[in-house]
């Protein structure tokens, strides 16, 4: 058995009710390590055969919780939760950051395969290796502060009844949807500590879909055995040290990002990316830190950054919201993007999302796309339900948000994300509104955009991107530089928070891998091996797509048409992303990833990362 | 800071606590050589998010749960002021949980016997790594003629308090 992994899965079936414990191979265990690599390595064993004909909402699909030998080694304790992703049909590694991976691995568990679709409401409660499915009638509907306030208390009482000895119990890691993912909305959440999410490939709506509510989990062992602790005990100072240096990284998180990111780098959404520049004081770190957050370092296990901070509106209409920061991604997103320059509504919206179970970054991404169409005169207010979308009628906004969650109206139309409700307001309509979905390959972009050249993405950083419009995963050039998305498959398989990697060198980060399981890997040989085994997987899977979308290189390897128009304000005025060099680096993309002029991966490509069977499915793409 | 010579105190303010839980990480690697969370002598609860606090032994003035024990396997450390568990004698039976005001005692994840905090011998790891990261939530200071006992709080009663001092009276809708 290799180190630093608990050496077993848990595996439910939801048809039946049947729980297994399975492991797997060590050979698989150190080619795809864990996390994003390792979810790529299960589903295409047990579903690439048919991959376009699984339905990721249906009961076929495989949905995954995947922790990483580095999970709670590495500050920074995050999950993996993967599957078939209803957004891009492939498959994506959604982390989200927490104890649940700790807890799960602490039960003696590196993961948790679901299959099949439970007929009612449920819950996997797991402590150690009791593992139950249980009723969850009483919570399904609940919002996300409710679901944790019944859960956390009723896991208790249970642990108490059952060990009346053992003194306090401390509340389950719990993994969990609101309405959202009950309602199979695209744009839904796998949720954690009221505020957390794996947003990214919307498998809030896999959960829902299997009526799986939530997960919690007990774990009373310590973390797996490493191969050399003193070793780990060390890296663990290094990160920490780092980390602590940066002073205002630790005090503001990302949360700086909403007026510094339009403001400095002209790279952030402002009215559905009609604009990405803004400079607007009101909307100004300090405005977030002096009014609303009441919590200002918090953090999940390990974490030395404590980027998130709680955030809550005391006064005023829309007093008593509650979530965290809200992070740059969310403060762009339900804010400038919707025209909204105050931190009290930006807090309240992400509240709602929260509660809702949505993805701050999806959902912001597809209400700014329907207020565009309403400034448009495209969608009217009758099409909407009656609501008046205008640019920072934070009110509006959050009802919209409820109708997406719960499919009401014009919600559920919305609910399909922005690239489905493109495509089917097209139809509707007569028109291209494509030109107005600023997705990559059915995800939504991140907060991040490319035509002022002065952020990180690059002209291929959402084209090429095997998980789309994701920002924190992005193609970059050359494949093996530090721009790449093979060291971000790195970190998502290892599963630890990228963010306390920043300004650790690579080398570290892969002694980190070696201390915990013994297994000396060279950054160079990450990259030639086992990313670019993963990188084809994904890209493989991707490009099978169905069976309601699939991606053509030739279209959809490309940047939204909105990053060909120019900027129409600030420093960065009139720039655009040029088509012909975008082209350029695709070419030169595909060359360097091993594909052919038609984005393929070769034969060749595949067969010496023994990838056959792989090579033999996409035959029929050539 | 505290004399060589005189008892210790790990002074908790628990609203600057952010959850990290290094102090359990620390812990448990200075205790059991691995990280073990269930099996650290401080413990970080999060019965509501945004509500984290540690719970560690308060050294009460009159050491309820060294009263407690049926057949004394726990004592006071002279100089520290800690209370030792005799994790051979102990046959965790679970009275000291019960005699704690804050119910902070629990049992070895897999062992036989009851955990509480030792000090350290006087030199806390959780103190250590929370200072290192300068939340402060943990500090040691000098053991002096004051009322400890006021901190041994059930996890119960400091959310309560916590929920109160950050949501306010909605607060408590999350307990």
């Amino acid at each position: 058995m290799i180190l630093g992994y608990a050496g077993k899965f848990l595996e439910t079936n939801l048809s039946t009710g049947k729980i297994d414990e399975v492991r797997l191979n060590d050979e698989i265990l150190k080619d795809y390590v864990g996390g994003r690599g390792l979810a790529a390595k299960i589903l295409w064993d047990r579903l690439g055969s048919h991959w376009e004909k699984v339905d990721p909402l249906g009961p076929e699909n495989v949905l995954l919780f995947l922790t990483g030998p580095l999970t709670g080694y590495f500050p920074g304790g995050r999950i993996c939760v993967s599957g078939k992703s209803p957004q891009s049909n492939g498959v994506v590694g959604s982390t989200v950051g927490g104890e649940f991976g700790v807890d799960l691995r602490c039960a003696g568990y590196d993961g948790i395969i679901v299959t099949g679709e439970s007929e009612k409401p449920v819950y996997l409660f797991i402590k150690d290796s009791d593992v139950e499915l249980r009723d969850a009638n009483h919570v399904w509907g609940k919002d996300a502060k409710q679901t944790v306030t019944a859960l956390t208390r009723e896991c208790r009482e249970l642990l108490k009844k059952r060990y009346p000895l053992y003194g306090e119990w401390k509340e389950p890691a719990i993994l969990y949807v609101g309405s959202a993912g009950e309602n199979k909305v695209r744009t839904a959440v796998v949720a954690a500590k009221w505020t957390h999410a794996a947003g990214y490939g919307g498998y809030g709506a896999v959960m829902g879909a299997k009526k799986l509510k939530a997960i919690a989990v007990k774990g009373t062992g310590s973390l797996p055995e490493v191969a050399d602790i003193r070793r780990v005990k060390h890296l663990i100072k290094v990160v920490c040290d780092n980390a602590y240096e940066s002073e205002l990284w630790r005090r503001w998180g990302t949360g700086a990002g909403g007026y510094d990111v339009g403001a400095r780098s002209s790279s952030e959404p402002v009215r559905n990316w009609q604009d990405e520049w803004h400079d607007e004081r009101s909307y100004g770190v300090d405005q977030f830190e002096n009014r609303v957050w009441i919590k200002q370092y918090w953090s999940d296990f390990g974490c030395p950054t404590c980027c998130l901070k709680v955030a809550m509106v005391k006064t005023g209409k829309l007093k008593g919201a509650i979530t965290d920061n809200p992070d740059y991604e969310l403060q762009a997103y339900l804010g400038p993007n919707l025209g909204i320059y105050t931190p009290e509504a930006n807090v309240y919206l992400a509240s709602v999302i929260d509660d809702l179970g949505l993805c701050g970054i999806q959902t912001g991404n597809v209400l700014g796309f329907a207020a565009e169409l309403y400034q448009r005169g495209i969608l009217t207010k009758k099409d909407l339900d009656g609501i008046e979308l205008k640019w920072g009628d934070t009110e509006a906004f959050a009802a919209l948000a409820k109708k997406i969650a719960y499919r009401e109206g014009v919600g559920d139309l919305l609910a399909e994300g922005t690239y489905r409700a493109a495509l089917k307001l097209g139809k509707m309509k007569k028109m291209d509104l494509l030109k107005f979905a600023v997705q990559a390959k059915g995800i939504g972009i991140g907060a991040h955009g490319i035509r002022s050249e002065k952020d990180y993405p690059e002209k291929v950083s959402y084209a090429c991107s095997v998980q789309g419009g994701d920002h924190t995963s992005t193609a970059g050039l050359p494949i093996d530089g530090s721009g790449s998305e093979v060291w971000e498959i790195f970190n998502d398989s290892g599963v630890y928070c990228n963010f306390n990697s920043f300004g650790i060198p690579r080398k570290s980060k892969f002694a980190f891998y070696e201390a915990v399981t013994g297994i000396k890997l060279p950054p160079e040989e990450w990259v030639k091996t086992k990313a670019f085994r993963i990188l084809q997987l994904q890209r493989a899977m991707l490009l099978l797509g169905g069976p309601d979308a699939t991606w053509k290189p030739k279209t959809h390897d490309n940047n939204p048409p909105r990053f060909y128009e120019p900027l129409l304000n600030g420093p960065y005025k009139g720039k655009a992303a040029d088509k012909a060099k975008v082209e350029e680096d695709i070419k030169e993309y595909y060359k360097q990833a091993g594909w052919d002029e038609n984005g393929i991966p070769r034969s060749a490509t595949l067969k010496k990362l023994w990838l056959e069977d792989v090579d033999k499915a996409l035959q029929k793409l050539r | 800071m505290p004399t060589k010579t005189e008892p210790i105190w790990i002074a908790r303010e628990p609203s600057k606590c952010s959850g990290c839980r290094k102090c359990e990480i620390a812990c448990s690697l200075a205790h059991e050589k691995r990280i073990w969370p269930e099996a650290s002598r401080v413990r970080i609860f999060m019965l509501v998010p945004g509500l984290e606090f540690p719970h560690l032994c308060a050294q009460c003035e009159d050491y309820p749960c060294v009263e407690a024990c049926p057949i004394k396997a726990l004592s006071v450390n002279k100089r520290t002021g800690a209370v030792i568990v005799n994790t051979k004698a102990c046959i965790a039976c679970g009275k000291c949980i019960n005699a704690c005001p804050g119910r902070i005692p629990h049992m070895h994840p897999t062992r036989k016997y009851v955990i509480i905090c030792d000090l350290c011998k006087g030199n806390p790891q959780c103190v250590k790594v929370c200072q290192e990261g300068r939340w402060n939530a943990l500090t040691k200071v000098p053991r002096r003629n004051l009322s400890f006992k006021l901190y041994a709080r059930t996890p119960e009663e400091l959310t309560r308090n916590l929920a109160t001092k950050f949501y306010g009276e909605q607060g408590k809708e999350y307990i």
